[in-house]
Order: C-alpha cells, then sequence, then structure tokens
C-alpha cells in the first residue's frame, strides 16, 4: 500500500478494486464468524466465567441468586480458636481432593501410555500388506463406536465378581485362586477402570497413528533394506522419527480427554475413593453434597491445572497441529 | 533363514487374532448375554446356548428405554445441525479468507473443543436451570428438563469440532475453484452457498456423523440437566436402569438395551469407514 501511494497521487484502479475486495471479504469473514463465536461465547466464556465467579462465593444449590462474595476461603481459610489453635480450611489442604487430583494424574498418564504403545502396534499390524487386512481394520473400530456407557456396563458385566466371565477364565487358567471383585476392590479398581479405557481408546490411538505412518514415504524402507538395516533398527531409526508429530498429536488429545474422564468411572467404580478423579469430585460437590461454591472451586482448579499440563505439554514437545506441513 | 522366517509369520497371524478377539469378544458376549433367558444369564457360557427374546421384550416395553431412545435422536440431530449451520460459514471464512487474529481465533477453537467440560458445568447449569437463576431471571426463558437444555450445552463440544474439522477440509481445496467466482463478482455468501456447499458433501457428512456419535454418547451434560426419567437420553437410561429391587442388577435387560442402542451406530461406522477415519485424523493430526 505505501509503495502504491508514494508512486502516484491516484492507485491505479486494478489495485483499489483489489483492496476492496479483500476488504470486503475480511468484513464479511467476520459476519460469518459472529454467530459462532457468540455461541461459543454464550456454552463455554460466559459459564467458564460464572464457575470461576461461584468459587468465591458462598452459593448453594437451591438459591444461587443468593450468592455472596466471601473471597478466597473457599480455596484457603485460617481461623484462631479462642484456645489459640489455627484451623486451616479449603481446597488447597483438602487432601480428599488432592486424592483426586493424584487419581486423575495417575489414570491419565498410564492410561495413555499403554493406549500409545498398544496403538502403536495395531497401526504396525494394519499399516501391514496382508489378507483380511480390511477385515480387521473394521473389527478394530468396534470399541471406538460402543458409547462409553455402554462399554462400561458391558465390561461391569464381564468384570462381574460372581458371575462374570473374566473370573471364571481366570480361575479357570489358574490365574487366580478366588473369585475377584474387580471394580468394588480397592486393589483392582483402578486396574478395571484402566483396563476399559485403554481397550476403548486404543482404536482412536491406532487410527491417528496409522494416519501418521501412511504419510511415511515408501522408498526410504527399500534404501534402508538395501543398505541391510535391521527392521528394529529400521522402526526406531525411521519408523519412529518420521511418525512422531503425529503420535505427540494423538497424545495430547488423549491426554486431555483423560484428564476429564468422569462416565466410565461414575458408571464402571461408583463411591470408590481408590478412582474418584478430579471431574466426579466436582460434580458430587456440585450437585449431590450440596457444595455448590466448593464444587465450583474445584472445577476451576481442575481447569488450571488441566490448562497447564497442556501448555507444559506443548512447550516441551514442540507439538505442531499443522502435522510439520 | 526359513525357520524364523515362517515363526515370524506364525507371530504376526497370532498377534492379529489377539487384536480382532480382543475387538469384538466383549460385544459378542454382550449380544450372547442378551438373548439368554433371564434364568440363564447367572451362568457363564462362551457360545449361544439359547435364543430368548425376552430381555428384549422387557426393556422396550417397561420403564422409558424407548422415549430415550427418541430423546438422544432429537437432541443429537438438532445440535448436529445447529452446529454445521453456524459451522459451515465459519469455516470458510477460517479456511479461505486471511485476515488479522485467525490464528488465535483457530487456537481458541481448538481450545474449546478439548475444554474439560466440567469446568463449565455450573455455570451452565445456571442458565438451564428453573428456580431464580440467571437463565430464568434476565432471559426469562426455562430450559430446565427440556431437550433444549442439552442442545444448548452440547454445542459447546459440537460447534468446534465441527468449525475444526471443516476448515481442515475447506483449506485443502484448490484456490482456482474459488478464483473464478470472485472474478464473476459473486458475494461471499454465494461463494459459500454456491462454489463450497456442493463440495462439501462428503465432509459434511463426516463431520455431522461424528458430531452424532459425539451427542448420542454424551454423559455428563444428560445426566445434571435432565430430571425425569422419560427426560433422559440412552446413555443416561442405561447407567439408571434398575431392577425391581435396589440389590438387583438386570443384567439382562442392560445388555438388551445395549445391543439395541449400539448395533445401529457399529453398523453406521462400519458403512463409512473410510469417511469416519480421513474425519478423524483431519481432526487430529493435519489439524
Amino acid at each position: 500500500m505505501t509503495a502504491e501511494t508514494s508512486f502516484s497521487q491516484a492507485p491505479p484502479p486494478e489495485a483499489t478494486r483489489r483492496s476492496r475486495l479483500t476488504a470486503q471479504r475480511i468484513r464479511s469473514a467476520w459476519i460469518f464468524l459472529t454467530p459462532m463465536m457468540l455461541a461459543l461465547a454464550l456454552v463455554a466464556g460466559w459459564p467458564l466465567f460464572r464457575n470461576i465467579y461461584f468459587s468465591f462465593t458462598d452459593a448453594s444449590l437451591t438459591n444461587l441468586g443468593a450468592a455472596q462474595w466471601i473471597g478466597f476461603d473457599n480455596y484457603y481459610s485460617k481461623i484462631t480458636l479462642p484456645s489459640g489453635r489455627e484451623i486451616t480450611s479449603g481446597l488447597l489442604v483438602d487432601p480428599e481432593w488432592w486424592r483426586a487430583v493424584g487419581n486423575t494424574l495417575r489414570f491419565a498418564f498410564l492410561s495413555v501410555g499403554f493406549e500409545t504403545v498398544f496403538g502403536l502396534i495395531v497401526a504396525l499390524v494394519l499399516n501391514a500388506e496382508f489378507k483380511g487386512r480390511a477385515l480387521v481394520r473394521a473389527a478394530v473400530l468396534v470399541p471406538w463406536a460402543i458409547p462409553t456407557i455402554v462399554s462400561a456396563k458391558i465390561w461391569a458385566w464381564m468384570l462381574n465378581d460372581q458371575f462374570g466371565v473374566i473370573n471364571d477364565v481366570f480361575l479357570k487358567l489358574g490365574l487366580i485362586s478366588e473369585k475377584v471383585a474387580w471394580t468394588a476392590s480397592p486393589d483392582t479398581a483402578m486396574t478395571a477402570v484402566l483396563i476399559v479405557d485403554i481397550w476403548k481408546t486404543t482404536p482412536f490411538m491406532a487410527l491417528l497413528i496409522l494416519a501418521g505412518l501412511q504419510m511415511v514415504p515408501k522408498d526410504i524402507y527399500e534404501a534402508a533394506k538395501i543398505d541391510g538395516v535391521h527392521p528394529v533398527k529400521q522402526f526406531f531409526k525411521i519408523t519412529l522419527p518420521l511418525i512422531w508429530p503425529a503420535v505427540m498429536v494423538a497424545v495430547i488429545f488423549r491426554l486431555l480427554d483423560a484428564l476429564r474422564i468422569f462416565d466410565l468411572i461414575y458408571v464402571l467404580t461408583p463411591n470408590n475413593a481408590q478412582t474418584r478423579t478430579m471431574s466426579v469430585a466436582v460434580r458430587e460437590n456440585l450437585f449431590d453434597f450440596d457444595n455448590f461454591a466448593y464444587g465450583s472451586a474445584q472445577a476451576t482448579m481442575l481447569f488450571f491445572i488441566i490448562a497447564l499440563i497442556t501448555i507444559l505439554y506443548i512447550t516441551l514437545g514442540r507439538v505442531r497441529f499443522d502435522g510439520g506441513k | 533363514m526359513a525357520v524364523p522366517k515362517i515363526i515370524w509369520r506364525i507371530g504376526f497371524w497370532l498377534l492379529v487374532a489377539f487384536i480382532v478377539f480382543m475387538s469384538v469378544f466383549p460385544f459378542y458376549y454382550a449380544i450372547v448375554t442378551s438373548f439368554k433367558k433371564p434364568s440363564e444369564i447367572f451362568q457363564v457360557s462362551y457360545w449361544p446356548t439359547s435364543f430368548s427374546l425376552e430381555n428384549y421384550k422387557s426393556v422396550l416395553t417397561s420403564g422409558d428405554f424407548l422415549r430415550n431412545i427418541w430423546n438422544s435422536i432429537v437432541v443429537a440431530v438438532s445440535v448436529v445441525a445447529l452446529a454445521m449451520l453456524m459451522g459451515i460459514t465459519a469455516a470458510y471464512a477460517l479456511a479461505r479468507v486471511r485476515f488479522r487474529g485467525r490464528g488465535a481465533l483457530l487456537l481458541i477453537i481448538l481450545g474449546v473443543s478439548m475444554f474439560p467440560q466440567v469446568a463449565v458445568l455450573s455455570g451452565l447449569f445456571e442458565l438451564v436451570s428453573g428456580v431464580n437463576n440467571f437463565g430464568t431471571r434476565i432471559l426469562g426463558i426455562n430450559l430446565s428438563n427440556t431437550h433444549w437444555a442439552l442442545v444448548f450445552s452440547y454445542t459447546i463440544f459440537t460447534l468446534p469440532f465441527t468449525v475444526w474439522v471443516l476448515t481442515t477440509f475447506m483449506r485443502d481445496l484448490p484456490m482456482e475453484i474459488e478464483e473464478a467466482a470472485i472474478v464473476d463478482g459473486a458475494t461471499p455468501w454465494q461463494i459459500v452457498s454456491k462454489v463450497f456447499l456442493p463440495l462439501m458433501w462428503p465432509a459434511l457428512v463426516t463431520t455431522g456423523l461424528l458430531a452424532f456419535i459425539a451427542a448420542w454418547n454424551e454423559f455428563l451434560f444428560a445426566l445434571t440437566f435432565t430430571s425425569s426419567a422419560s427426560m433422559r437420553t440412552v446413555p443416561v437410561g442405561i447407567a439408571l436402569l434398575s431392577g425391581s429391587t435396589q440389590y438387583e442388577v438386570p443384567w439382562g435387560n442392560i445388555m438388551a438395551a445395549s445391543v439395541i442402542v449400539t448395533l445401529p451406530i457399529i453398523l453406521l461406522v462400519l458403512a463409512f469407514q473410510r469417511k469416519i477415519v480421513s474425519g478423524l485424523t483431519a481432526g487430529g493430526v493435519k489439524g
């Protein structure tokens, strides 16, 4: 623009026409974006803001309108009793909350870790050429297609302590000596949740990694074969580095999903301190225990914990959502 | 050299067999259980032993299960239609027009789509529930225990997802198809509706299907924003399906209900396999 105006007083008609066109396009772009932005502000922005606001109040489920501002008391407060004893309360010193945070992190890292390894294996199998590959791929999609609640119920039935097929098989194989209450026992509840989650989401991981695998040019392997590179070395030195960006993106999608897990745990292992995650704790406080403000404080903290993990992951892992293009 | 190769092949086929078995066995077992007579349910069997429709009859005739299916269909179809309507114009703007703040906007959209939904639960509750809350006081509408409460709240994940996937699809279309229309003096709205819409059908089917499945499966909002059994969606209905007494879990009914709601989804997914995979990877990898 500056170059044009310094050239002559009147810019050539072609240039003004083009810039007018650009301006018109940009204007209509914003008009096109407005409904979506308004909708997102209404269903995401505003509720998030209100949630943060509630966390600084004494709001109760039955009368949200009467909420009074109480500052940071939901997060941390210290009262000194007449006897001189100090009592601290609030989210920051709540062992149950930190236990839920620990459960969530343990669940998320374990499940995503296993899913990545299994997803990689399944993707490598699907990337090989063999008879019936289409059928295998269709079969792999089945767990992904089953709604989470349904898979939770099917697995709850299979893991049933008295009549479950898993106990039956394990007993027959001699892996266990007596029936195990997989979903109820404190020792195995987390394992049960992990099994179901890994089973359900490995297909997603496999499909995303497979897409990355299919973008690797075939001639690289031919060159490696001529040079006599061992297949295992080929995998670690050629395949893995090339698909790494795809894996990193798949992992962040799954990690964010795992960090907010609610439905599977709520249905498979209800009221179990070993598997209570942040989301489950928030919902319990909001609607079951009538601690609306406290639940909001937990939800606020959950939001910032997940945001922090995401930012750390993206910056440390140098994730590129454009797939390195 | 011949022997290790044979072992490799056997190992490979064992691995394939294991993957297939693990993938389909749980659903197979649910089907087997659902066709058992109620008296046989508590005997573990690996093959179909009897063929009884009693569980299906009982889940379809008693309670609100049919009504739940209807609720799920109404909510999922409405929310997908709404997301599409807003998504396609937004995607055009994000994919085809260069303007300041586009990158930031895309990042926000991606952020919202991966949002922990529980963080907006209290705020959404205030908007969609009754008594002396923001929604009723300021807007004068009470969405509590209606389909609209769910359509409204599901927009938080269907809309950003739709916009994101459609944007990646639109970005891959060549510039030339648009240039001709611009030269002919078409308005941006004409470009979207006359040039892009006809080309976007495959992408719209994929995106719509994935958004539909996400809405069909949603649990947290459906559990929180519906208060009567007749307003529940399928996942909530199945999760809260109870027997005649509190201590008796009606496994036969639950498995029959599971098969009924899952079979259409599995068939849909298998029929649109290629499209779904391309949609998932467009949302994930190419982004």
